[in-house]
């Protein structure tokens, strides 16, 4: 069977079922051993382990198989959590990582798993039983298979025998010829379902519609039907070779559950509502949402794009005409296309939360490594980013992450003598902040070291000694974002790539943002990223310079004014003029693109006041032209880097205007 | 096109060029490279990008670099009039186009048929010259497209 269309959904899925683990994992460490949650790590497991089967990658069954086993003693009660027994579940957690990557970067998914599946057998309690019991769910004997249930159909299954019904479990298997086996299966169903009630099958019932099997499928269903009759009913359904029915009793099933289930069931028995209570919350979720292909979203947003640079033309034309009915058109149209744009932007945002998933897991290891002892705190991982800046900010995030590790948290003994609780804490926060969305990672360390920074910025030439007293405290902190700041002395393990804090700042910069850092002495350090809602649409303020237009982004403006001759100085050769109190520097955008045409003297001079983490400039233009929504398009292979300019736009009379980029304006 | 298939003239290969002219001189793009031929329009000016690099301009909603080709050639530039035309040309990996002093002839050109390059042309360089060749009493120099432009890509 082709599988690839189903590759994508795959990896998608067991990519969510590992992050689900890893997050349950965690969890279970804290709350030591809590049933739910185990619950949902087997169900995460077992759920991948048969989608790895079906899809064929072996190895990644195999491993989770063994893991599986474990969680199976966890959850009844045969083995105990310890930080050493969730160490090796993580490793092999890791090693399913791996594996899923590589199929998602087109490998095989294949890798040696021997070491960590023995591993995990170690760690099985010399209960042979259970060992066994478990492995024959997976090589299941012919004829006599069993579903694995898991507690609510238990549950269902109990209650129907108490109200004179019983589950039958039916194992149908296919002609190996057929051709449409979905619709055998859907023939089978027709008869089951008319029986009685379907509480499980195995594979999920996507997976059968989806011809997604080999040619067996079993099938539980509560009847009250007689298994002679209801066999021979199925047995007559073309190109079903075979039919195994037989009833499904707690009795059958408590040879592979050891002793410890019966209680765990009669918990469940306990407290059916609010399992129940569960289910349909579930199902009704599934029909809320609908996966699409990220392409197409792209694709939409495309198309968008040539929309909001027609309705730019239009607007222009309506204003040049003044027809009032097509003035009113036009505005209707415009407000619409406003919703719509709303609606697409939206739909291509996705909460943080999937890039500080993997965060908790990276803290747990790296302060196991450093011999330090950290709690992470996430807030806000519901707010949402749009899925291109999602897809770029992980890697920074982690590097200042590890910094903030290694560089920022103390070790215990030092924590201690401070006076500071031996735990250290990394919050990392995310909040909608008007049109931006803030990303903060605060620790309560050792702050940072001002002199030192100095020391090496000293040494390195990166700020000359005589420029020291001016800088404020939190332009000595930026330092560290340096290009060339990093050090080879304080490249360890955990913080050090090769790389230093100036490729994060890079990074977030071409994403638009803005990083900055303060510190205290002593209390901790704060990293601010600033970062855009989305990349693609842009609110601009249209400027005119001689011949040329530029688009500059609202979101780095301060204001706009119109200065005098008169306000106008001269320092140290450089233009600046007095912003409410600030001296700050002037730029004249004719000279900064070297625009033809020398510049008008007149004795009034427009200028947008722009800022870039706090440090403002004054640029100088010709003409404020007005706020526009411009679409941002890239210069293409051609025009790489150029000096001060971001990227290009092309405006409502069909002409190209260049977005200037404000952090290269401001030093 | 290496020199030992220049020797092959058994077989006539007929390729179709488009012929367009920088100052007096004609030079032939095979027409597959070739998306359209399009009038100049308004180009917005790069600062500081490559000379050859004259700006950009709106193409159907892509924008496109504007590449001046006497620039590379090191030819006396002339200001743009009614015969002007841009050569788009289309690349998996870039779009741009080519300024030139009108493009109005598409021919077939035996391949077998052409020249090498004459040694020395003056101050010119030639490593995206193919070759010349010589129909109906025309000079028509041959480009090798991707040497021309792939250098300008960074």
């Amino acid at each position: 069977m082709d599988n690839k269309e189903y590759l994508t959904l795959f990896i998608e899925e067991s990519q969510e079922h590992l992050q689900a683990v890893n997050t349950h994992l965690l969890e279970l460490e804290k709350n030591n051993g809590s049933k739910d949650i185990i619950s949902e790590i087997f169900r995460s497991a077992h759920t991948l382990k048969g989608m790895a089967a079906t899809m064929g990658f072996e190895d990644l069954a195999h491993l989770t198989h063994h893991m599986e086993n474990v969680l199976d003693q966890i959850r009844n009660d045969q083995l105990t959590v310890t930080p050493a027994v969730l160490d090796v579940v993580f490793e092999s957690v890791d090693d399913l990582e791996y594996m899923i990557n590589d199929i998602s970067s087109g490998g095989s998914g294949k890798k040696d798993v021997q070491g960590a599946a023995s591993k995990l057998e170690a760690l099985l309690a010399g209960d042979k039983a259970a060992e066994t019991a478990s492995a024959s769910n997976v090589s299941p004997e012919k004829h006599s298979v069993i579903p694995e249930y898991d507690q609510y159909e238990w549950a269902v299954i109990q209650e129907s025998e108490e109200q004179g019904y019983h589950a039958l479990c039916l194992n149908v298997t296919l002609d190996e010829q057929t051709m449409l086996k979905a619709a055998r299966v859907f023939m089978v169903f027709g008869v089951v379902e008319k029986a009685g009630e379907v509480i499980n099958c195995q594979p999920a019932m996507a997976d059968l519609e989806a011809e997604a099997f080999e040619n067996e499928f079993t099938v539980t269903l509560i009847t009250k039907e007689e298994p002679e009759n209801l066999q021979a009913q199925i047995a007559g359904i073309s190109e079903v070779t075979d039919v195994h029915v037989h009833v499904v009793k707690k009795e059958t099933v408590q040879t592979k559950h050891e002793e410890q289930s019966i209680t765990e069931e009669k918990n469940q028995e306990l407290s059916p509502p609010s399992n129940k209570a569960e289910m349909p919350q579930r199902q009704t979720e599934a029909v809320k949402t609908v996966r699409v292909n990220t392409d197409r979203l792209d694709k939409l947003m495309n198309l968008f794009e040539e929309l909001v640079i027609d309705r730019g033309r239009l607007e222009q034309l309506s204003a040049e005409l003044k027809h009032s009915e097509l003035t009113d058109t036009v505005e209707h149209m415009s407000r619409i296309s406003g919703d719509l744009q709303t609606i697409i932007l939206t739909m291509r945002m996705m909460p943080v939360e999937n890039v500080f998933n993997r965060f908790p897991r990276m803290v747990r290891s790296l302060s196991k490594e450093l011999g330090k002892k950290i709690e992470l705190d996430i807030v806000g991982a519901d707010t949402e980013l749009d899925r291109t800046i999602i897809d770029e900010i992980g890697d920074p995030l982690v590097h200042l992450l590890r910094n903030s590790l290694d560089h920022g948290i103390e070790t215990p003994e030092v924590r201690k003598q401070a006076g500071k609780p031996e735990t250290g804490t990394v919050t990392l926060r995310a909040y909608h902040s008007g049109n931006h969305v803030m990303i903060e990672m605060e620790d309560d360390g050792a702050g940072i070291n001002k002199e030192k920074v100095i020391d090496i910025a000293l040494s390195k030439g990166i700020i000359a000694a005589e420029d020291v007293e001016k800088k404020t405290d939190q332009d000595i902190y930026g330092l560290l974002f340096a290009s060339g700041f990093s050090t080879a002395a304080e490249v360890t393990d955990i913080s050090g790539r090769g790389v230093g804090l100036d490729v994060v700042r890079n990074t977030f910069e071409s994403l638009g943002g803005i990083v900055s850092v303060d510190s205290e002495p002593g209390k901790g350090s704060i990293f601010s990223i600033q970062l855009p809602l989305t990349l693609s649409i842009l609110d601009v303020m249209l400027v005119e310079a001689g011949e040329e237009k530029y688009a500059v982004p609202i979101s780095s403006i301060v204001e706009t004014a119109i200065i005098t001759k008169d306000n106008i100085f001269h320092s140290h050769g450089q233009r600046v003029i007095d912003f409410r109190g600030r001296i700050i520097p002037l730029l004249s955008l004719h000279q900064v693109f070297a625009i033809p045409g020398s510049q008008e003297e007149r004795s009034q001079h427009s200028i947008v006041v722009i800022n870039k983490g706090g440090k403002i400039a004054a640029l100088m233009v010709d003409h404020l032209v007005g706020k526009q929504d411009i679409v941002l398009k890239s210069l293409g292979p051609f025009l790489p880097d150029i000096a001060s300019i971001s990227g290009a736009t092309i405006l409502g009379d069909g002409n190209v205007a260049l977005i200037v980029d404000v952090n290269t304006l401001i030093a | 096109m290496e020199p030992e298939q220049l020797e092959h003239t058994e077989e006539a290969v007929l390729t179709k060029v488009i012929v367009f002219q920088l100052n007096e001189e004609e030079f032939a793009i095979d027409v597959r490279r070739i998306q359209s031929i399009e009038k100049v329009k308004s180009i917005t000016r790069i600062p500081g990008s490559a000379a050859a690099i004259v700006g950009v301009m709106n193409l159907r909603g892509i924008i496109t670099p504007v590449i001046e080709v006497r620039t590379l050639f090191q030819i006396q530039g002339r200001e743009m009039d009614e015969h002007t035309r841009i050569l788009v040309l289309v690349r998996e990996e870039y779009e741009a186009g080519l300024i030139v002093d009108g493009a109005n002839d598409v021919m077939d050109i035996d391949l077998n048929r052409m020249e090498a390059p004459p040694e020395s042309s003056g101050h010119r360089k030639n490593e995206y010259v193919d070759g010349v060749i010589m129909v109906d009493g025309r000079l028509i120099t041959v480009l090798d497209l991707d040497k021309l432009i792939t250098p300008l890509i960074k």
